[in-house]
């Protein structure tokens, strides 16, 4: 647990970068600090580590303070992780990764030992240990960077905008494999970014900062998004917090109707008795897999599917996980189908059955009254690969980079 | 006979070889001379442009000490540095010193000031002493800009050498002053040969040492994507 107790920092100046704040950030969770530059989250987080010494009050790690120890050896028990990992250029990966338990005076072997086993951890493989920062993409870095950090075990990490650097796809698969990471290994993570999405997508707590290190509000995120505090927080939280919200909800309460589904090679009879009651038939292949929606007039006289080309069906979007993914996409399945119906899919990719934007409504509504959600955290896949809902850490290599690989 | 073939002569002669004036006594002289102006030179200039780069201060008087050093004209020295001390070791040290301290000064200095700051950073943040992260990431990151400060001084030494020479000094540089003013050009073009086999060595050795010393981490940079 680190514990803020009216902790500011003031520079000579006058200028205030940190007004005094108390925060705790429970041990085991993910504390997200947000907020607009100069509002102080950067300093906040390198005070912890000494890299800043406050100017007011005191922290403590575990109710000891930070300033018991030399700040040399503070740092070796906290592991630390910035924007561009700070990789030694001179050093393999392997010896960027043993850096911290050699200065503990592990010896060699040991920390070699130590430092392929977090590689693989981290999602790199054993052929990386060899190479060169500079032979490596700049997610593979971070990578590296996080690897580094955890060398020493540390209970507490602090992640200085650990994510900002790489592009979106990669900043995707780094956040996933964070909060894989973070379900085995439960550790105090303080986490600063500028990004409202980031920081309620990895908050098991966010803190909103506002310019001048004023603490606005510190609550859960789903908490953050449905009873923002002031004006402040609720315009960074920007026009679509309710939307978002729904990503804390499962889909599970979504009714799935099966009755419009109908394979394309199905009997004429069936075709034609499905269509006299939906407006909507949703064309699914051998595999019971969606191939796309057809209006009820579309529908040929004789009921015969076959004649009706695949390119011919209307798009239907994407699909949402009827188990796995939340009610955000669940509802964006909907709209985004001329159909205004969501697909749900099992895991193996075949059809549950559809439901249209206003038989979602009921579960939306469920969820607005509910303060506590039904899941954990936000899930990732809202907008994502539709086909492939996210399992943590199947994201495969995106960030490989095929010219060094 | 032309000058190229004086100077075949010259270095054919076996007579050169041998003795105190001969062409191996004048090579290890100036051998010696070189790199004693450099070890003298890194031992003023290398501490002050780690200092100065590792706390990132004292720019404009590391720029200045340099430019000042930079601006001697060599030979006007060490003939008012002769006949102000007479024919000592000293007198002509001061100037070659003072040609090989700019380079390592300028050089260290802005090696080790334009380390990324992130690298020295994550250095600090994972616990490493200052003294840690000036010799474990500064200077090893800092190192190819460095080892071509001391090769610019080592440049500077060796061809200085050969002009202090003038004031009755040894080296290499013997030969062209004393085959000069006896007219051997033989004894003039067979010594020029020997300072430009010097300065190829230097170079080779210095290629040598970015092999040995330099990290195959730093060697090229490749563009991330």
């Amino acid at each position: 647990m680190i514990s803020f107790v009216q902790v500011g920092k003031t520079y000579p100046d006058g200028t205030v970068a940190v007004a005094a704040t108390d925060l705790t950030a429970d041990s085991g969770r993910i504390t997200v600090l947000v907020g607009p530059s100069g509002s102080g989250k950067t300093t906040l987080l390198r005070m912890v580590n000494r890299m800043i010494e406050p100017t007011g009050g005191e922290i403590l790690i575990d109710g000891v303070d930070v300033r018991s120890k030399s700040a040399p050896e503070l740092r070796r028990g906290i592991g630390y992780v910035i924007q561009n990992a700070g990789l030694f250029p001179h050093r393999t990966v392997l010896a960027n990764v043993m850096t911290v338990p050699r200065l503990l005076g592990w010896s060699r072997d040991k920390a070699r030992e130590r430092a392929m086993e977090l590689l693989t951890t981290v999602g790199l493989e054993e052929s990386h240990a060899k190479r060169y920062p500079f032979q490596l993409s700049g997610g593979q870095q971070q990578r590296v960077g996080v690897a580094r950090a955890l060398a020493a075990d540390p209970p507490v990490l602090l992640m200085d905008e650990p994510f900002s650097a790489v592009d979106p796809v990669v900043r995707k698969d780094l956040q996933t494999e964070l909060l894989r990471l973070q379900s085995e290994l439960s550790k105090t993570i303080l986490f600063v970014t500028h990004d409202i999405d980031e920081a309620i997508q990895l908050g098991d707590k966010v803190a909103v900062l506002n310019t001048g290190g004023v603490l606005e509000q510190f609550d859960t995120p789903t908490e953050l998004l449905a009873n923002p505090k002031n004006e402040f927080v609720e315009s960074f939280l920007g026009l679509d917090r309710g939307v978002r919200r729904l990503s804390f909800f499962s889909s599970t309460g979504v009714p799935l109707r099966p009755e419009p589904v109908v394979a394309r090679d199905a009997p004429a009879a069936e075709v034609l008795a499905r269509r006299g009651a939906q407006p909507w038939l949703l064309v699914v292949d051998g595999g019971h897999k969606p191939l796309g929606w057809l209006t009820a007039e579309q529908v040929p006289a004789d009921g015969d599917l076959t004649k009706v080309a695949v390119g011919e069906l209307v798009s239907y979007g994407h699909t949402f996980g009827a188990e796995t993914d939340s009610l955000r996409a669940a509802l964006d399945s909907a709209i985004l189908s001329p159909s205004s119906r969501a697909v749900g899919v099992a895991e193996d990719g075949r059809v549950v059955g559809v439901a249209s934007v206003e038989e979602l409504v009921p579960a939306i509504r469920a969820a607005q009254s509910a303060s506590v959600p039904d899941t954990g955290r936000g899930d990732l896949s809202d907008a994502g690969d539709p086909v492939n809902p996210v399992t943590p850490g199947g994201q495969g290599d995106r960030d490989d980079n095929p010219e060094t690989v | 006979m032309n000058v190229l073939s004086q100077a075949w002569g010259w270095l054919t002669t076996s007579a050169n070889w041998s003795g105190t004036d001969g062409i191996p006594t004048r090579f290890l002289q100036h051998f010696e001379y070189s790199v004693e102006a450099v070890l003298i030179g890194a031992l003023i200039a290398f501490p002050l442009g780690l200092l100065t780069g590792h706390v990132k201060r004292g720019g404009l008087v590391v720029t200045s000490l340099a430019n000042v050093a930079r601006a001697l004209p060599t030979l006007g020295l060490v003939v008012l540095l002769v006949v102000v001390m007479g024919v000592k070791f000293r007198a002509v040290m001061i100037p070659l010193v003072a040609l090989t301290v700019p380079p390592i000064l300028l050089n260290t200095y802005e090696g080790v000031r334009n380390v990324d700051p992130q690298l020295t950073d994550a250095a600090k943040g994972m616990g490493l002493r200052p003294w840690q992260v000036l010799w474990r990431a500064e200077v090893p990151a800092a190192l190819p800009l460095i080892l071509t400060g001391f090769q610019f001084a080592a440049v500077n030494a060796v061809a200085n050498t050969a002009i202090a020479a003038y004031s009755s000094f040894g080296g290499l540089g013997r030969f062209v002053i004393d085959g000069l003013a006896t007219t051997d050009y033989g004894m003039v073009a067979g010594g020029a040969f020997l300072i430009v086999i010097a300065a190829i060595l230097n170079l080779v050795f210095f290629a040598v040492l970015r092999k040995l010393l330099i990290s195959p981490g730093l060697r090229q940079k490749k563009p991330t994507t």
